[in-house]
Formats: C-alpha cells, structure tokens, sequence
C-alpha cells in the first residue's frame, strides 16, 4: 500500500504519543504513529509499578495509567495509528517503509518524521559474563514483560545484577511474586537507582545491596544453578579471592540501556557516540532536516514525564517544519562539554530560547559541585547542587537574557567546578 | 530517643532524613525538602504503608493481566497477604481504568482499581 502523510511517527510509547499529539494540536492533522507492539503505550504498559507523572499531571501514576492519559488524548484528537506494525526503514528522503500482518507492505511517502524508537537492554553478551548458557538468565525488562505482562513467573531464588531503577524495581516485584532475591549487585561503589528505591524495593524486603559486586561467572546445564560473584577493585576489576558462589535459579541484569537506533542510522542521521541517539538541535531535528529525535531514543531519561515533554516539543518543532513556519538557524554552534559534564542534549544550537532546557548528566557522583555554563569564556549561567550524580539527568532552564548572551557567542560550554 | 536515617519514598527526589523519635512517636525530623517528607517520616515512625501495585487475571482477548493498584498505602507487613488475596480474584472484560475491582481490599476504604481499560 503506498501512502502519503505530512508525519510519520515511528513509535508508539511515551515519546512517539506525546509528539503526536503535540503535531496535531499545532495544525498537522495527517499525522500516523507506527507501532510495532499490539497496543500503545510502549513499555509503559509493563511497568506497573507507581511513580510517574509527578511532574507532568501533579499526581503518582502507574505505567498503564500514565500511558492511559496520553492514548486517551490521542483518541480525542483523533490521531491516526497502526499498531503491530515494524518499520523497516525511513530512508534519507523520508520514505517509511513498514509491515504490518493486516495492511501488507507500506511505502509512506512523510514529509516530516519523528523517531521515538526508545531504547533496549543490554543483554549479557554486552557485558561478557563468562560460564555457561543456561535457561534463568533474563534482562530485567524481560522478566518484567514476563511476569507484569503474561503472568508467568520467572524464578524461585534470585541474584539481580545492576542497581538501576529497573533493577530495584524487579526486585520488590520478585519477592512480592513470591520468589526470593538473595542479593543486588553493582559494579560500581554507588547505585545508580533512586534513593526512594533503594528504600521501597531494597530495604523493604531485606534485600542486601552489594556494592562494587559483580557476577564472573553462570553455572548450569539446563537451568541456572548459581552464580560466581567477586568484589572489584576501583578500576572496577574482580578481585582474586574474594570470589563466592551464590546458588540461585535467576539471574536479573539490569545494566543499562542503549537507545535504539537502527532505524534512524539507516537514514543516515549522525548518532552521538556518548548517548548513543542523535545529534540534534534546539528543535530536536537531526542532521536531516524534517527528521525528529526524542525520548529514549534521543537519550536515556530517568523520568517518563521530560520523555513525553520533550517528544512534545519535538512534535511541535514537526509541525513548524511542516507549517514553514520555521527560522532557519543561519549556524549551528556545538555544545562543549568538560570536566565532569559527559554530555548536553541538545549537542547543537542555533537559537536558544527559555522554553527549551537543556538536558545532560554528570559524569560521577560529587557533592556541593557547581554547574556552570560560559558564553565566549564568560559565566551566564551559575547553579551549586547539594547532590549530583550520573543517574539523574540535569534539567536547565535559562533566561531570556541568558539565552540572548549564548546565541550571540560563538562558543558555549557547560562544565562542572567540584570545589 | 531513638535516632534513624531515612530516605522519603513520596517522590524521586528521595530525601536523605534523619528522624528522632520515642516509641512510634516521630520528635524531630531534619533533611526533608517538603512537608511530606515529615509526613511520610512520621508515618513510617508509627504505622508504616505502602500502595501495592500488581496484576490480576483476567477473561479477555487483549491482555492476559490486568494492572491494579491500591487507591491508597495499605498496611507495609499486610503486602504479603495482599498478594495472596490477588491470587483469587479473576476480573471480567470490559473494563476501565480507575474501575473499582475490590471494596474494602485488606484496609477499611481501601479499594483495589483497574490501572487500565481492557474492552473485550
């Protein structure tokens, strides 16, 4: 089936939501999401535990019902979707090319595409641990579809590996699914999970929490017996002798997140090697113009609530690009980023304005740093943090006149003073 | 007096506080940003609860599980017993979100809601 659509949103969940209806609300009615799963909302759906929209509707909501707010305003606006449908590709010239087992083959001629593809796990090839390959090795959201979503229980007796949001999270769900988790561990000596986490999921339970901990090695045949844990060193390498073996039948990691971006590299957007999304400007438009980023396929968020904004504005920018109504930034000024700050979305500006923040991440965890922005080498922006740490994206906010000063230098930087 | 750090579990700003108190009585607590934090301290001192999210059977084509929550924290040591009750229950399409699908679940005016709507 050959179409044509103003904007092509590939993605269903948070982002891919947001940013359609945001396209809609400004002007852009032939609007379709494309959604590989059988309903919208992503991973929202499996993600059942509370807390989130805090920010975005002032009130703690599961997953489904957050998912439920925004497919419910789609709904009202009538945006146009498909669900169990892949894109295949976009190409350069915004062609989408899709399957779906009900329409066939789509060729979409968009003049304007947003890519809310999201993220994935990695998986324990990605972090190489040894032994043999038994069934109970499961990435965390795995067991999470598993168990949230169809109902199956994964294990009896667990190790987590990865004190992420999602690792916490699995924990509390394992052990209220009846099944016991011996211990977290984290490479590293901090937890990247929140602290309400550590607390509600961890601590609740008695579930250890084992710091700079880390799993060398599966044993098993058939099915998981145990795991090798040994302690690391601070060049995050096992030590020799502090190796223990911890029977259990599940191994959870929960070790990080890659955005996901196949699709957007086969159109030849220019990817970030540090985020690992795309490199966009201040209207979330990527190296290709009228391609969009945003979500977690931009960057990896901690919090639903600035995915769905950010994908909000992501679409409105669409929307501009498809009303024409778009100044066309003369240069582009690449963000520096040093001593502490790893990166800055968005990498590239033209014209800053106060309704656009900007989002990075700290390199490790300090106390009392401050986060300083320079024009042309000269401070326009000063803020001391009591608590930074690499697992809560920073969100800045700058005024009219310190938008003025960065769009008139030529060179922006963002940095840290941990003194 | 007793003495004991805590982290507040009401949002992701997770606030390091230091809580003194007598008996299930809270005294004093410092570190917290908001006045929930006190709340929430003074709570966990006293009576300690939790909202329970989890999933439900239920009869339909779509989904296998249905999302539930509590509408409000029920007992933290009555989690366990909560989960048990779950095992029971079989929901029945349609439904809607916020739809009541237990009164009065393990809490006196505690209900049991539908995280989703599931129609057939």
């Amino acid at each position: 089936m050959n179409l044509n659509k103003s904007l092509v949103v590939v993605g269903g969940g948070p982002a891919g939501l947001a940013a359609a209806i945001a396209a809609k609300e400004n002007g852009i009615n032939d609007v379709i999401i494309l959604e590989r799963g059988s309903c919208l909302g992503g991973i929202l759906n499996q993600c059942i535990h509370s807390g989130f929209g805090l920010h975005a509707f002032g009130e703690e909501l599961t997953g489904p019902e957050y998912a439920g707010r925004y497919e419910e305003k789609a709904e009202k606006l009538k945006v146009d979707y498909l669900t169990d449908t892949m894109v295949l590709s976009v190409s350069h010239d915004k062609t989408v090319i899709a399957v779906s087992k009900e329409k066939g083959l789509l060729i979409i001629k968009a003049e304007a595409v947003v890519l809310a593809t999201g993220c994935r796990e990695r998986t324990r090839g990605a972090i190489n641990i040894p032994g043999t390959r038994p069934a109970g090795v499961f990435t965390a959201g795995t067991a999470q579809y598993y168990i949230n979503m169809i109902g199956n229980h994964v294990g009896k007796k667990a190790v987590i590996l990865g004190s992420g949001d999602i690792g916490l999270i699995m924990a509390r769900r394992l052990m209220l699914e009846g099944a016991k988790v011996e211990m977290v561990l984290e490479l590293l000596p901090y937890s990247n999970g929140l602290g309400r986490n550590i607390a509600q999921c961890l601590e609740d339970f008695d579930i250890p929490l084992m710091l700079s901990h880390t799993v060398i090695g599966v044993s098993g045949k058939e099915r998981l017996e145990g795991v090798t844990i040994a302690k690391v060193d601070d060049r995050l390498l096992p030590i020799p002798g502090t190796e223990q073996f911890i029977e259990c039948d599940t191994l959870l990691l929960s070790v990080g997140l890659i955005p996901e971006n196949e699709i957007a590299t086969g159109a030849g957007v220019e990817l970030s090697p540090i985020t690992g999304g795309a490199v966009v400007n201040e209207n979330l438009e990527t190296n290709i113009e009228g391609v969009f980023a945003c979500g977690n396929a931009l960057h990896v968020h901690d919090l639903v609530d600035y995915v769905s904004d950010e994908a909000a504005r992501a679409g409105k920018s669409a929307a501009a690009y498809l009303n024409g109504d778009k100044k066309e930034s003369s240069q582009y000024k690449t963000i520096i980023t040093k001593n502490g700050v790893r990166y800055c979305v968005p990498q590239k500006i033209g014209t800053l304005t106060p309704e656009i923040p900007l989002f990075f991440r700290v390199a490790t965890p300090s106390q009392g740093s401050t986060i300083l922005i320079y024009a042309d080498g000269n401070v326009v922006y000063k803020k001391r943090e009591a608590y930074l740490t690499p697992s809560e994206m920073q969100m800045v906010k700058l005024s009219d006149e310190t938008c003025k000063k960065l769009n008139e230098a030529k060179e922006i930087t963002v940095e840290l003073n941990t003194k | 007096m007793n003495e004991k750090m805590m982290t507040c579990i009401v949002c992701p700003r997770g606030c390091r506080m230091k809580v003194t108190f007598e008996g299930d009585k809270m005294l004093s607590c410092t570190g917290n940003f908001c006045k929930r934090g006190a709340d929430y301290a003074r709570a966990e001192i006293a009576f300690p609860v939790r909202v329970l999210t989890s999933t439900v059977t239920i009869n339909s084509y779509e989904v296998p599980r249905l999302p539930v929550k509590t509408s409000a924290p029920i007992p933290k040591d009555k989690l366990f017993e909560a989960m048990e009750k779950l095992k029971t229950l079989k929901v029945s399409v349609p439904v809607k979100h916020s739809d009541i699908i237990f009164s009065d679940f393990i809490s006196k005016g505690v209900n049991l809601i539908s995280c989703r709507s599931v129609n057939s």
